[in-house]
């Protein structure tokens, strides 16, 4: 290992250059980050969470195992009890379990977050002139291939057990889409859990509180005329169900229909609500 | 002509629930110099660092860094800053080269210069070997330094370094002064902190002392060392010792005021020179004082604070030092 030498003697009869000019730095500064910093920046920070995920592989154990298990698992278990057999179960059950592992996959944005919150690296970053948004996206934007994993292998182990979805493949990349676009919009709720909490531990605990009933107490894996009426009214504001419904239509049926446009709809209040909480908690971390 | 002060902070303020970890300091940092912030752990260093790093909120008082005000254009602030923490804060999955490209690229570098960037610091910091190594397998000395030239990217005019050689070897301690005082020569204007001495020394223009968050003392290494002696003859007294006869005769032999250790029995002599101990200890036997152990030493920190503020720096057992260690815990966790 070589000695760091930092100030290499100059040759002589030259004085050595002044490198930092303290008053043009202050004439260089900004007050703000622009908007186009800001992108650039939030896309710096997705580089670096896509680096971590490849170094860390394990992170794709979830968006892997549960499409597959959990979708021959239901299949095979509910199939014959609900519609009678396995295939006639599954266009009501994939988009199901598309938007149950979707919602899965968006919770452990919220504690990845808190993991890397609490990192050395952090501190760095918030000391650092960057748009405050931009260690927040960043990896929401990287956490995009994640949730295309997630749905695109559910559709996938569908297909391998015999689901033949009506919609075609325009009507399964349009749902996939949706998939993907409500799971990034409803990250940025457990991205202010994560923002919010402790430690990351209670992050996981307070999202599984949220997520549970949520997709269980939706149509993702029973028809809503079989529930008690309590139950389906319940089950019928969820915003989960109009996302499987909406899932449904498109893979099935190609159809967009008004869930599809409700569940766009809820998604970007999702978005407008919390991203900027987000942001004001992390900033409050500072 | 008068430069703007690269640091000029009145009457900080930081409370942590009911305990003021910072209490009204306030600093003054000319440009071009390395100032020194000395104490020992919990005296609030760290607070009033990242106050002035935009890090903390400030809670009264105000700060501002090149002229521009840390509250009101933290922004613009962060922009004039290079801050490298007491632990190293770089990315751990990430490589050494990737780490310094990213923060360039964040800071809004095209991507060739980021690595031209990080080529050029690599090389600077002796680690082009590790250029491409996991975080993982650093040295804690190769981090440090890796975590400074991770500051250094944008080529900040302020670089503030928290605690820079706690937990180095001596060689690697040497490597990163010559690299601090390379800084200065540079341009760059330093803020330091340390529980030591003789780094304050060797490297400081200027060192303030802080205490319970405050500044106790303020001025040149020369200055502070002259307030406690070059060196100090440490006695331990017999038991049966006329403790003020033996503080007549230091008082009539150096000119200067022995100070009593809290331990009964012992006390401190600041010395001009190591030499006078001899003088000491012979106004000693003519005065009939008897003396059972004596030793000279440099002085330590220690005795900068005991002759400053009265009190020890609590390292070894110091009651006064168990409630401010609370107030450097990382701020997370003081909710």
């Amino acid at each position: 290992m070589s000695t760091a030498t930092v100030n290499p003697v100059p040759p002589a009869g030259r004085v050595p250059p002044r490198v930092v000019d303290p008053a043009a730095a202050v004439a260089r500064t900004r007050p703000r980050p622009s908007a186009a910093e800001a992108v650039s920046q939030t896309l710096s920070m997705a580089w670096r969470a896509l680096k971590k995920m490849r170094r860390n592989p394990e992170q794709f154990f979830d968006v892997t195992l549960q499409p597959l298990l959990f979708t021959a698992m239901f299949a095979y278990v509910f199939g014959g009890a609900i519609s009678g057999n396995v295939r006639g179960y599954l266009p009501l059950m994939i988009p199901g379990i598309v938007a149950q592992t979707v919602l899965t996959t968006c919770m452990s944005s919220g504690v990845q977050l808190r993991e890397d919150m609490d990192k050395g690296v952090f501190d760095r970053f918030k000391a650092l002139p960057i748009a405050r948004i931009a260690p927040l996206a960043g990896p929401m934007i990287a956490d995009l291939v994640r949730y295309l994993i997630a749905a695109g292998l559910t559709f996938v182990m569908g297909l391998i057990i015999g689901y033949r979805p009506g919609g075609g493949v325009p009507g399964v990349l349009g749902a996939i889409a949706l998939a993907i676009f409500t799971g990034w919009s409803i990250a940025w709720v457990f991205t202010w859990v994560g923002t919010i909490a402790r430690n990351a531990r209670s992050v996981q605990g307070f999202s599984m509180l949220i997520l549970f009933p949520l997709t269980f107490l939706s149509n993702a894996f029973v028809p809503v005329r079989t529930l008690p009426s309590g139950l389906a009214a319940f089950v019928k504001i969820n915003p989960v169900s109009h996302l499987v419904s909406a899932t449904r239509d498109l893979a099935n049926h190609a159809a967009i229909s008004g869930e599809v446009g409700w569940t766009l709809l809820a998604g970007l209040v999702v978005i407008a609500v919390f991203a900027p909480l987000s942001v004001r908690s992390y900033r409050r971390h500072l | 002509m008068t430069a703007t002060a690269a640091i000029d902070a009145a009457g900080l303020v930081k409370t942590f629930g009911g305990l003021r970890a910072v209490d009204g300091i306030d600093l003054d940092v000319r440009q071009g110099e390395i100032f020194g912030v000395l104490g020992p752990n919990g005296a609030g260093k760290t607070t009033t660092l990242k106050m002035l790093a935009t890090l903390l909120p400030i809670d009264a008082g105000q700060a501002r860094v090149f002229g521009v005000d840390v509250a009101r254009e933290p922004h613009r602030v962060r922009q004039l800053l290079g801050v490298t923490g007491q632990y190293a804060s770089v990315d751990e999955d990430l490589t050494a080269t990737e780490n310094l490209w990213l923060f360039g690229r964040l800071q809004g570098l095209r991507s060739a210069d980021a690595r031209a960037a990080a080529r050029r610091l690599l090389g600077q910091f002796g680690l082009e070997d590790a250029a491409d190594k996991p975080i993982a397998q650093f040295s804690g000395g190769m981090r440090r330094r890796l975590d400074l030239a991770a500051s250094l990217i944008t080529r900040p005019p302020l670089i503030f370094l928290d605690e820079p050689t706690t937990g180095l070897d001596p060689r690697t301690r040497g490597q990163m002064w010559d690299t601090i005082r390379g800084l200065v020569a540079d341009g760059c204007t330093v803020l330091l902190t340390t529980q030591y001495l003789d780094e304050a020394d060797q490297l400081a223009d200027r060192i303030a002392v802080i205490d319970h968050g405050r500044k106790v003392a303020e001025g040149t290494p020369e200055e502070l060392k002259t307030s406690v002696g070059d060196s100090a003859l440490q006695l331990r007294l017999a038991p049966d010792a006329d403790t003020g006869l033996a503080r007549q005769v230091v008082r009539r032999v150096t000119g200067a005021e022995p100070v009593l250790t809290p331990e009964s029995g012992r006390m401190n002599v600041p010395l001009d020179t190591p030499d006078q101990a001899a003088d000491v200890l012979i106004g000693f036997r003519q005065a009939g004082v008897t003396v059972i152990s004596v030793s000279v030493a440099k002085p330590t920190l220690d005795e900068v604070f005991l002759a400053i503020t009265g009190h020890g720096t609590g390292q070894a057992g110091d009651p006064d030092a168990a409630g401010p260690a609370a107030a450097e815990r990382p701020p997370l966790e003081v909710k």
